[in-house]
């Protein structure tokens, strides 16, 4: 039974080593520096309360003394404080690493609740047409024709008009979500739709369709594993737009709040030390956003590359 | 063709209806305006007076109709944060931000262009492989933090430029006007290139793309078997053929221009419509968000219904399609 077990599990490592998308992997050096890098910024993230060296967010450990400490290599460097430190006495590094869970974890989020409503409507759109399919396509147009940014902020406004400031405060982790989700829904209802047309025509689905499944099952169990190809591509680009909407909102203030800091917040906070000369508030957060939005790119073109046929 | 365009204007009239309704909706039923415009101490007779007079006990239906006439007029009542008619205010802002969309669209267009031509000219040379890195980093790096690191370097560590504000502006009554002094072209200089980054780079690998595919072509074969001059056949021939899909993104990218100079104007504090909007944003000032609504929607219905329009009469092709 083991012995098989391993077999099994060796055979598919054999397997995925000889697969094109791993060739593909290691021919480019930048794809796999990229990987690494991704690897690292989100375990250090993910990991932050464990792997951080202070913890930023507890006010008993942070101290005014410690407050506004240039990075180690400079002149009054203080060795705990590799990146330096904020006006409060935060260390850079741990905010960073701090800012970096919050800003991937409002990215993946809104990414997945973006791609199951897009997915769903997709499924829907396609296999029902009629005015369902008109009405669903019209919406997405529409929204098409406006930046996401745009209809983001907009989200958050009514948010912010219809919850109590406090209530909002709270919450507004979860707005973000679903203002950023809300805004990139469409690009995958526009790719599902179109592949649900050419599967609904299919011989399976007729037969499903003989035995007199009901239309929901039809839909979510035999053509949504036939349409899931081109997602992940999506998925990966959608993050980094994400990543980056989230950081602008909170950089505009309108986004996460200071009381729980995502790296556009840092940003925005720093923003305001630059002609001060404490150039490492703003500069370090930013450099880190930069790399982790430039490497997820990365990967999203390296996969769209990779995964695409016509390119082989 | 009359039905195209019929079938055109009429989404373009459903688009902003929905706006419409959407900026209604959220005039009316996020908070409540008569709260938002008197005082505490108001009684309750007075508030009720205020209310009659406002129209607010009118029927939704009335009301919405009496919104959409307003709004016609260019009409979206009093701002609760700075107690003036949000028309006035728009109109005082709206010559900064379309000043700097303008001239971000140009650097867009004059360097976008001739960069996306030598990349597709010359693939594999050095200067194409730095643009294409400098491409790549535009389309990463998030437009604000471009604005910080200019600010940074050209601001703070050479004191160039300055960063923020509009510099010296020359008033004409309707129109204030940066670009005739010169603190305002020094001050339009970094937002310009920070809102114009993003497009450029998208215009650049567009022109590339597009000259790439073009180069292939027969007719580009034949053109060089007449034994034409590089030159003839790279410009007059190849370049001509792009500028067809050039000219739509370029113009579709003049409505987000103004969208994102919400994000340029915070960061180099430029006193355009933009700031405004995220300004009300923070305060709930529901007037301005309705009417920066509006006109944005309305600037987009309108680009992108040219631009379909030009598209149509530009290539041939469409209509050939549409007709059979």
């Amino acid at each position: 039974m083991s012995i098989s077990t391993t077999a099994r599990a060796l055979d598919l490592l054999q397997r995925a080593a000889n697969s094109d998308l791993y060739h593909s992997f290691r021919s480019s050096k930048m794809v796999m520096v990229a990987a690494f890098v991704s690897f690292i910024m989100i375990v250090g993230a993910a990991f932050s309360p464990i792997l951080a060296p202070h913890n930023t967010l507890d006010l008993a450990s942070i101290s005014l003394i410690d407050s506004l400490a240039p990075p180690v290599w400079m002149e009054d460097g203080d060795s705990r404080f590799l990146l330096g430190t904020d006006d409060q006495g935060r260390d850079m590094l741990s905010a960073i690493m701090h800012g970096a869970r919050v800003s991937l974890f409002v990215g993946f989020a809104s990414v997945i609740f973006a791609m199951v409503l897009g997915v769903s409507l997709g499924l829907i759109s396609g296999y029902a047409g009629g005015f369902l399919d008109a009405f669903i396509m019209r919406a997405a147009e529409i929204q098409l024709s406006f930046p996401a940014i745009l209809i983001a902020l907009l989200i958050d406004g009514i948010f912010r008009g219809a919850l109590d400031p406090k209530t909002h405060d709270e919450l507004a982790v979860y707005v973000m979500i679903l203002a950023i989700g809300l805004s990139f829904w469409v690009q995958y209802a526009r790719t599902v739709r179109s592949s649900t047309l050419v599967e609904k025509s299919k011989e399976y689905v007729e037969a499903a369709r003989v035995t007199g499944l009901p239309p929901f099952l039809i839909v979510f169990r035999h053509i949504l594993p036939n349409v899931t190809g081109p997602l992940l591509v999506i998925a990966t680009i959608n993050l980094a737009l994400a990543i980056i909407t989230e950081a602008t909102l909170s950089f505009l203030g309108v986004g996460v709040p200071p009381t729980e800091p995502s790296l556009g917040t840092l940003i925005r906070v720093g923003n305001d030390f630059l002609f001060s000369g404490e150039w490492w508030i703003t500069i370090f957060p930013g450099i880190a956003l930069a790399v982790l939005v430039l490497a997820v790119n990365l990967l999203g073109d390296w996969l769209r590359d990779a995964l695409n046929p016509k390119l082989r | 063709m009359i039905g195209f365009i019929f079938k055109r204007f009429f989404q373009s009239f459903i688009v902003m209806f929905l706006v419409a309704l959407l900026a209604f909706t959220m005039f009316n039923f996020l908070g409540d305006p008569v709260n938002q415009m008197v005082g505490i101490d108001t009684t309750a007779a007075d508030r009720e007076a205020l209310r009659e007079r406002l129209g607010l006990n009118d029927p939704l239906m009335v009301q919405f109709g009496r919104f959409v006439s307003n709004a016609f007029q260019f009409e979206f009542g009093q701002s609760y944060q700075h107690k003036r008619a949000v028309s006035g205010l728009i109109l005082d802002r709206l010559p900064a931000t379309l000043e700097l969309s303008f001239i971000a669209a140009i650097f867009t267009l004059v360097v976008g262009v001739p960069m996306g031509v030598y990349t597709g000219l010359h693939r594999d040379s050095l200067l194409s492989k730095i643009f294409m890195t400098i491409s790549l980093v535009g389309v990463s790096l998030p437009t604000f933090l471009i604005g910080i690191l200019l600010i940074f370097v050209f601001s703070v560590q050479l004191q160039w430029l300055p960063s923020f504000g509009r510099g010296e502006v020359v008033d004409f009554g309707f129109w204030s006007t940066g670009l005739l002094t010169a603190s305002g072209w020094k001050a339009v200089i970094m937002p310009a290139v920070t809102l114009g980054l993003f497009q450029m780079t998208l215009i650049m690998r567009l022109v590339r793309s597009e000259m790439l595919e073009v180069l292939r072509s027969d007719y580009i074969k034949f053109a060089r078997a007449r034994g034409l001059a590089n030159r003839s056949i790279n410009f007059g021939h190849a370049l001509k053929n792009t500028l067809v899909p050039v000219i739509t993104i370029a113009g579709l990218q003049l409505g987000s221009l103004i969208a994102f100079a919400i994000i340029t104007e915070t960061v180099f504090q430029w006193p355009g419509m933009g700031l405004m909007f995220l300004q009300a944003i923070q305060v709930v000032d529901i007037p301005i968000m309705a009417a920066y609504l509006m006109l944005i929607a309305f600037f987009f219905v309108m680009i992108n219904m040219i631009v379909d329009l030009l598209y149509y009469v530009v290539d041939p092709r469409l209509r050939v399609d549409s007709s059979n």
